[in-house]
């Protein structure tokens, strides 16, 4: 036994080193660095003890606040569509027995192609004035707005091109959910005259209830940390009125190269999501989601 | 019978029509001329043109980001792989304290944000002068692939039976050599697809690529793709020839591998 744990430790040090190395020990370094003054462009100037000032910048500047709104709206509407989206979607595949390869593949390819693909193709679409939707919606006798110089209509773009590629991946996640369910549930159900609806609501939803939940966790987290689709699609514009708070982060720290400032915003997204995934831990159970190592 | 059979194709058409539509359009776009591409579209093109095709590998060099990204992610996905399965063997399969603790912390640092590592990681890589270069990127690709394939592998080996290896453990082989000659060559599928999973999320990685270089002769697939600005107006078609190439290898690994990308994406949990 003594052999068998010297052999574990052995054989888990280098990968837990490496993960140590280049993820935990980072993730200090920003917490240190938030506290103290750096500007890149300005070295002469050292890199002097400035306590919680860069903390204090953060949550008094409007623009920071802009873009913790915007984050917020983005995570909000995108999380929903893709639950309730996947949902039909897995409902629909669950269906099929012909064509599934298929559709497998189908619901696979935008989930694994790369977002910065996705967002200049779904920009394409929406281009303005002559894009394709654009020409659709113009023949249907509406008068689209130029989109991404709109401050409230460049949303519908963004969010679409999130749905649109995550949408699959939450189906997929359901999917599996909804294959464990035990088909004996709904023959008993239809003999005791439970039409579709009261399937749904008291067999499917309910013991799909963990896979809901898990979907809800990582999307939610991933969609709070968006920054790929905005960034190639809008640059966060116009102005700043799609700028997500990983944006204004990355600014700061490489355009603006205010390290001290920009490590004091990665604190802030960092502790924000880590919040929200202990408070889902705590709601859902620890083992819901170490139960997900089968 | 009929009417079912055609409800049941209605269906799948209903599914695939609005998810195949963007990239059917990114294809056909990407054969038209530039001049037609906002005037006229007609969704059957009339004629397919290679203009885009060939600036972009004539005029922009788009081999180079495609060396690059095939290099981080091959060397990520190959090193992950590596130390990741001797860590999720141990995990999965010995007995030792600590273990619950070693798995929860690689699913915490599997949540942890990107952006959040991105200043220290920059000052690191600048003190170390690995900006711009592929070890620079390697690094910190292994702060996802690593967590990655930990928990994906701890799944797949979780799965394989026990019995074997007692059996082997009977006849006086060792733990190593059990993982070598047993445990490794019955995993292998596991293996694959961990190791397909790990080089899409390489293939597509973003925010640190654009982050930790500097210029064209390192910039990955997606950062070249970003970055493609025209003098004067955005060269539409380069840019969806360039969508194009870009999707091709995975769409290739979708259509071979579908089967074990769902099953690992529904083994393990893995984020978006």
């Amino acid at each position: 036994m003594r052999n068998e744990a010297r052999l574990g430790w052995a054989l888990t040090l280098p990968a837990l080193a490496a993960i140590a190395m280049v993820a935990v020990f980072p993730i200090f370094w920003t917490a240190w660095e938030s506290l103290h003054f750096h500007d890149l462009r300005m070295p002469w100037l050292g890199r002097p003890f400035v306590g919680m000032a860069n903390y204090v910048e953060a949550v008094s500047s409007e623009r920071f606040w802009g873009a913790m709104a915007h984050t917020a709206v983005f995570t909000a509407a995108t999380v929903t569509l893709e639950l309730a989206g996947g949902l039909v979607l897995a409902l629909i595949v669950d269906r099929f027995s012909r064509g599934r390869d298929l559709v497998r593949t189908a619901v696979l390819l935008p989930w694994a192609i790369p977002t910065v693909v996705v967002a200049l193709v779904w920009r394409f679409l929406f281009e303005s004035p002559a894009g394709i939707v654009n020409g659709v919606l113009l023949r249907l006798g509406m008068s689209p707005p130029t989109w991404f110089a709109d401050a409230t209509a460049v949303w519908v773009p963004l969010i679409l091109a999130d749905v649109w590629k995550m949408t699959p991946f939450v189906a997929v996640l359901l999917l599996a959910g909804l294959q464990n369910i035990d088909r004996s549930l709904y023959e008993a159900a239809r003999i005791d005259g439970a039409g579709w609806g009261r399937q749904l609501t008291d067999i499917t939803l309910p013991l799909l209830r963990p896979a809901l939940l898990v979907a809800f966790i990582f999307r939610s987290l991933d969609a709070f940390r968006v920054f790929d689709v905005i960034y190639v699609m809008t640059g966060g514009g116009p102005g700043t009125a799609t700028e997500p708070i990983a944006l204004l982060t990355f600014s700061s720290l490489l355009q603006n190269l205010r390290f001290g400032f920009g490590a004091a915003l990665s604190v802030i997204v960092f502790v924000v999501s880590f919040i929200f995934a202990a408070a889902c831990i705590r709601v859902l159970g620890r083992d819901a989601l170490m139960e997900r190592v089968p | 019978m009929k009417v079912r059979r055609m409800l049941g194709a209605l269906g799948v058409a209903t599914v695939l029509a609005p998810l195949l539509f963007p990239l059917y359009w990114m294809v056909m776009s990407s054969f038209t001329q530039e001049a037609r591409l906002f005037a006229a579209p007609a969704l059957v093109p009339d004629a397919l043109v290679l203009d885009h095709y060939r600036a972009l590998f004539g005029g922009r060099d788009f081999w180079t980001p495609i060396r690059n990204s095939l290099i981080v992610a091959g060397a990520t996905t190959g090193l992950s792989v590596g130390l990741g399965a001797l860590c999720a063997y141990a995990l999965a399969r010995l007995q030792f304290r600590g273990k619950t603790v070693m798995l929860a912390f690689v699913l915490a640092v599997s949540m942890f944000p990107q952006i959040s590592i991105v200043s220290p990681l920059y000052l690191l890589l600048r003190e170390l002068r690995m900006i711009n270069t592929y070890p620079g990127l390697v690094l910190p690709y292994l702060t996802f692939a690593m967590p990655l394939t930990i928990w994906l592998l701890v799944g797949f080996f979780r799965q394989l039976p026990a019995e074997l290896e007692e059996a082997a453990a009977m006849d006086g082989a060792g733990r190593l050599r059990s993982l070598r000659e047993i445990v490794l060559p019955l995993a292998w599928p596991g293996l694959a697809t961990t190791a397909i999973l790990t080089f899409l999320y390489c293939w597509n990685e973003f925010l640190f690529a654009l982050s930790f270089t500097l210029g064209p002769e390192r910039y990955t697939v997606p950062v070249a793709i970003a970055l493609f600005r025209g003098q004067y107006q955005v060269p539409w078609g380069q840019i969806l020839a360039a969508a194009v190439v870009a999707t091709a290898p995975v769409a290739a690994i979708v259509l071979v591998a579908q089967r074990r990308i769902v099953a690992g994406l529904t083994a393990g949990a893995v984020k978006g």
